[in-house]
C-alpha cells in the first residue's frame, strides 16, 4: 500500500531564501531555485517523535525551569490546532518551543543582551497534540529584543517553534507573533514575507474566553502542516 | 471546490535554536527522549557522517541545526526509520552524526541520507540528499539523478575519509553550492 503524496508546498506562501532586508540572509540564501523531486516512501513517513511520552512539566514554561519560585513575567496559555491543508486534525505532532524570557532575554551562552536573566526560567518547552490535534502551553509573554541588523532593530515578542507531523515533508520551524504587536511591521525578519496577509498567519489572537480567570490571559495559535492528496472525491458536510 | 487551508509560513529557527531543540549543547539537560546526533541500530554499517556548512563567503555556519531522516540498514523506512539532530560546534562549525549506513528504500533508487539545515538566516528549512561513493553504478542508475550536472552531483556525495567515516560539506551558496531539493 502507497500512502498517497502530499501537496507541494506553496513556496509563495513563505519566505523567500534571499531577502535582503534580514541581512544574516544575504550569504545564507542559495542561489540556484531548488530541484523539485518526487517524494518516496521517505518523505511520506516521518520520525514518530510525538508518540513518546513527553515529562508532565515539558508544556509549562512557567514551571519547568523554576528554582525558588514561578517565572516572572505575563501569565499566558498558548493553546489552537494542529491541522494538515485539508482541515484534518493532526494527533501526535511534536511542538518544541523556546522563546526569550519576559525581560527580552535568552538562557542562551549566545546572547548578551543587558536584560536580566529569569532563574526560574530557561525558555524551552514541548508538548504533543491530542487525538484531536490540540495542544497547550503555559507560559510568559516574552519580551521584545533589540539585535544588530539595521543598526537596532527591535524584535516583536515572539515564540519559536518546531513541529513534526506524520511525514516528514509536514516538517516546520516557525515563529509566532501577538495580536496587536506595534513591533510586528517594523520587524525585518516577519518581513522577510512580503505578503501581510501571509504575515497574519503568524499572528496569535488573543481568546478571553479560555483565560484561566486571575490566573493567565490566553492566545490561540493553529498550525496547518502539508496535507496529502486526496485520492477520492469528498464533499463537505451541510453547513460546514 | 475543494477549500484547503494555508500551510503555516516558515520562519527562520534564529541562532537560539539549541534551547528548545538541543538543550544539551548550551549545558541544560536534554528532555527525555529527545533525538541528538546518535542512532542506534544494529541493521547495518556503523558509520559517521560529519561536516561544516559553509555560508557564501566561505565562513563556517557555526549556529546551525541539522537533522537526518533515513531508511534502517535493511531499507527499511515507516516506524523503522532512523532520525537524527546536530548542531554545528559553536568554533569549529563541525557537525556530526552517528548512525548507520542506509539500505535502499526504493527501488532504482541509489541508498541515502535525507538531511535539513535550520539556523539564522536560513528562512525556511533547506532539504538536501546525503549519498555515498561506494554506490557509484546506482547513484548512475538513479532517475533522481538525471536531470543534474555532474557538478551538481557531486555535491550530494559525500566523501569517505577515514575508516567508517564520510565527509558532507554542505554550500549554501556560490560556484560548489550543494543541491536543495523541493520534495
Ligand atoms: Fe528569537
Amino acid at each position: 500500500m502507497t500512502a498517497p503524496d502530499f501537496y507541494r508546498r506553496d513556496r509563495s506562501a513563505h519566505p523567500p531564501a534571499y531577502a535582503p532586508g534580514y541581512k544574516s540572509s544575504v550569504l545564507r540564501a542559495p542561489f540556484r531555485p531548488l530541484h523539485s523531486l518526487e517524494q518516496t516512501s521517505l518523505e511520506r513517513s516521518g520520525p514518530a517523535l510525538g508518540h513518546a511520552p513527553v515529562g508532565p512539566l515539558d508544556h509549562d514554561l512557567i514551571r519547568n525551569a523554576a528554582v525558588d519560585g514561578d517565572a516572572l513575567g505575563e501569565r499566558i496559555y498558548l493553546f489552537g490546532q494542529v491541522l494538515d491543508e485539508n482541515a484534518k486534525p493532526v494527533p501526535n505532532a511534536l511542538i518544541e518551543v523556546w522563546q526569550a524570557n519576559a525581560a527580552g532575554r535568552y538562557a542562551h551562552v549566545k546572547d548578551g543582551y543587558l536584560a536580566p536573566l529569569d532563574p526560574n526560567f530557561s525558555g524551552c518547552g514541548r508538548c504533543v497534540s491530542d487525538a484531536e490535534g490540540r495542544y497547550l502551553f503555559r507560559t510568559i509573554k516574552p519580551g521584545p529584543y533589540p539585535w544588530p541588523n539595521n543598526g537596532s532593530d527591535w524584535r516583536p515578542a515572539h515564540i519559536h517553534l518546531s513541529i513534526f507531523g506524520e511525514a516528514f515533508t509536514q516538517r516546520l520551524v516557525t515563529q509566532l507573533y501577538f495580536e496587536g504587536d506595534p513591533l510586528i511591521p517594523l520587524c525585518p525578519i516577519v518581513n522577510t514575507i512580503p505578503d501581510a496577509t501571509v504575515i497574519d498567519r503568524l499572528v496569535a489572537r488573543l481568546d478571553m474566553r479560555n483565560q484561566e480567570p486571575f490566573d493567565c490571559l490566553a492566545y490561540r495559535f493553529d498550525i496547518v502542516l502539508r496535507g496529502q492528496r486526496q485520492t477520492h472525491f469528498e464533499t463537505r458536510p451541510e453547513g460546514a | 471546490m475543494r477549500e484547503k487551508l494555508f500551510e503555516t509560513p516558515s520562519q527562520t529557527a534564529g541562532p537560539y535554536v539549541h534551547i528548545g531543540t538541543a538543550p544539551q549543547s548550551i549545558g541544560r539537560p536534554a528532555l527525555s527522549g529527545q533525538p541528538g546526533p546518535v542512532i542506534e541500530s544494529d541493521t547495518g554499517a556503523a558509520i559517521t557522517l560529519e561536516g561544516v556548512v559553509h555560508d557564501g563567503a566561505g565562513a563556517p555556519v557555526r549556529d546551525a541545526m541539522l537533522e537526518i531522516w533515513q531508511a534502517d540498514g535493511d531499507g527499511r523506512v515507516g516506524p523503522h526509520g532512523l532520525f537524527a539532530r546536530a548542531v554545528a560546534d559553536f568554533g569549529s562549525g563541525l557537525y556530526r552524526f552517528q548512525t548507520v549506513k542506509p539500505g535502499p528504500h526504493a527501488k532504482g533508487h541509489a541508498p541515502h541520507i535525507a538531511l535539513l539545515i535550520f539556523a539564522r538566516g536560513i528562512n525556511i528549512h533547506l532539504h538536501t540528499r546525503v549519498y555515498f561513493p561506494e554506490d557509484a553504478d546506482r547513484i548512475a542508475a538513479d532517475p533522481d539523478f538525471a536531470r543534474l550536472s555532474p557538478e551538481a552531483r557531486d555535491t550530494l556525495i559525500a566523501k569517505r575519509t577515514e575508516g567508517e567515516t564520510y565527509r558532507f560539506d554542505i554550500h549554501l551558496q556560490g560556484p560548489n553550492e550543494t543541491v536543495f531539493f523541493d520534495i
